[in-house]
């Protein structure tokens, strides 16, 4: 190892801490407040941030309008990052995005294995399971068995194609547009857009009128 | 290095158990962690690529027994503590006992929009053409650094095929050590499930990463 640090170290002087996040992260903000090295307002403009603002709506929003538009689509095919930053989403994990179609003989679904990159530019902050080992270790291996969990079963004769995300791009699913869904306007459409569709885990859900 | 971090096709950690109607925090300390995360990010002392090979550095049986963002708050006491913002012992305490490092930067909340609004793009220009184009057939390294990378065990000396060339972009098993940059080209390459998991393997399936140039060789 390049550096010259102990991890059995850490274990000694931290453990005890760890076992309790809630006291671990108070203590860690008073040390780094006293210091003067951060600034808790900040903390709270950035939870904000996260609650409020930037979350999965905004990828919704970008589906919708590939539904809605195909010159939109086109754009989104060749230049994703730049046809997001037109809805006003950009930013923090969002700086290289790639969109990924689904068609009626593929579809796609996203994983890092290596750690948790997510689009949180569209998608916001990733759920738990997107970043814990089950996940993270079997959708690259047994995806049918991942999205049968999810209540998706695709017929065997639909490709599945799993982008790991192990650089610096992001990836959007563009689920199918679902049947009785024609006479639908953007904000109605996004409505029927699940962050977990945009991540592979789901399709799109049918809408309200088609469900029998 | 093969750390704990890189799961892809291990086995053994039970059902994926999404949660219905998930709130964005489960608790009062994660808030405080994600931005605690951000914040000292912000610093620009250390970059993502050395914060992702310090998540990596957790020993195997607290990194796949603890929760993302306690993975995060064990990264950030490392980095504090390298870095001279902080020492083992005021990381232990809680309190501040000397002064230390002082950073380029701390984030303000009146920052903070523009902070997230920016993010931190990546994409860097070369000056060499990409030695691969789409549909090229290509051959992963096989190599098991100590150091950082971000090509996975199970794509490690495995035939693929070009899907896209994505751009330039910095080179995290570098940058992650402080050995600069260095720019290189990023490929889309996706292999076959046979390719990867062999005998059983979903034939439905196709798998792809996206990997650096040096990652990669003709076949």
């Amino acid at each position: 190892m390049s550096h010259g640090h102990s991890h059995a170290d850490d274990n000694h002087h931290h453990g005890n801490h760890y076992s309790d996040m809630q006291a671990r992260v108070k203590a860690l903000e008073t040390l780094l407040t006293e210091k003067g090295l951060i600034d808790p307002a900040a903390i709270d403009r950035i939870v904000e941030t996260y609650e409020t603002k930037v979350g999965p709506r905004n990828g919704a929003q970008v589906v919708a309008k590939a539904w809605s538009d195909s010159h939109f689509a086109d754009w989104l095919r060749r230049d994703a990052t730049a046809a997001i930053a037109s809805l006003g989403f950009t930013g923090r994990q969002g700086e290289h995005m790639r969109a990924v179609f689904n068609t009626p003989e593929t579809h796609n679904l996203v994983v890092c294995t290596l750690c948790s990159c997510y689009p949180w530019a569209v998608l916001g902050l990733p759920p738990v399971w997107y970043k814990a080992p089950a996940y993270r270790s079997r959708a690259v291996i047994d995806p049918r068995g991942v999205l049968a969990e999810f209540g998706l079963t695709l017929p065997q004769e639909t490709r599945i194609r799993v982008w790991d995300s192990t650089a610096e791009l992001r990836y959007l699913v563009i689920p199918e547009r679902p049947a009785g869904s024609e006479d639908m306007d953007e904000a109605a459409l996004a409505d029927l857009v699940s962050r977990d569709a945009m991540i592979g885990t789901a399709l799109a859900k049918a809408p309200p009128e088609a469900t029998l | 290095m093969n750390g704990p971090h890189d799961l892809g096709g291990q086995m053994g950690f039970g059902p994926i158990a999404p949660e219905q109607n998930e709130p964005y925090f489960h608790a009062e300390w994660e808030k405080r962690a994600l931005g605690i995360t951000l914040s000292c990010g912000a610093f620009g002392a250390w970059n993502i690529d050395e914060s992702r090979h310090a998540r990596e550095n957790i020993p195997p049986a607290s990194y796949l027994g603890a929760s993302y963002y306690e993975i995060w708050i064990r990264a950030v006491d490392m980095l504090l503590e390298r870095h001279g913002f902080a020492t083992a012992e005021e990381l232990r305490i809680g309190h501040s006992l000397e002064q230390g490092r002082v950073p380029k930067r701390v984030l303000k909340a009146e920052m903070v929009d523009g902070v997230l609004a920016k993010g931190g793009p990546c994409d860097r220009p070369v000056d060499t053409a990409p030695l691969f184009a789409v549909g090229d057939h290509v051959r992963t390294k096989n190599f098991n650094p100590t150091s950082h990378t971000t090509l996975p065990r199970y794509a490690r000396a495995k035939t693929g095929v070009v899907d896209a060339v994505q751009g330039s972009f910095v080179f995290p098993d570098d940058n992650a050590h402080g050995r600069g940059e260095n720019p290189q080209w990023v490929y889309t390459v996706v292999f076959d499930s046979a390719e990867i998991w062999g005998e059983g393997a979903d034939p439905s399936l196709t798998v792809s990463i996206d990997a650096w140039e040096s990652y990669l060789e003709r076949v």
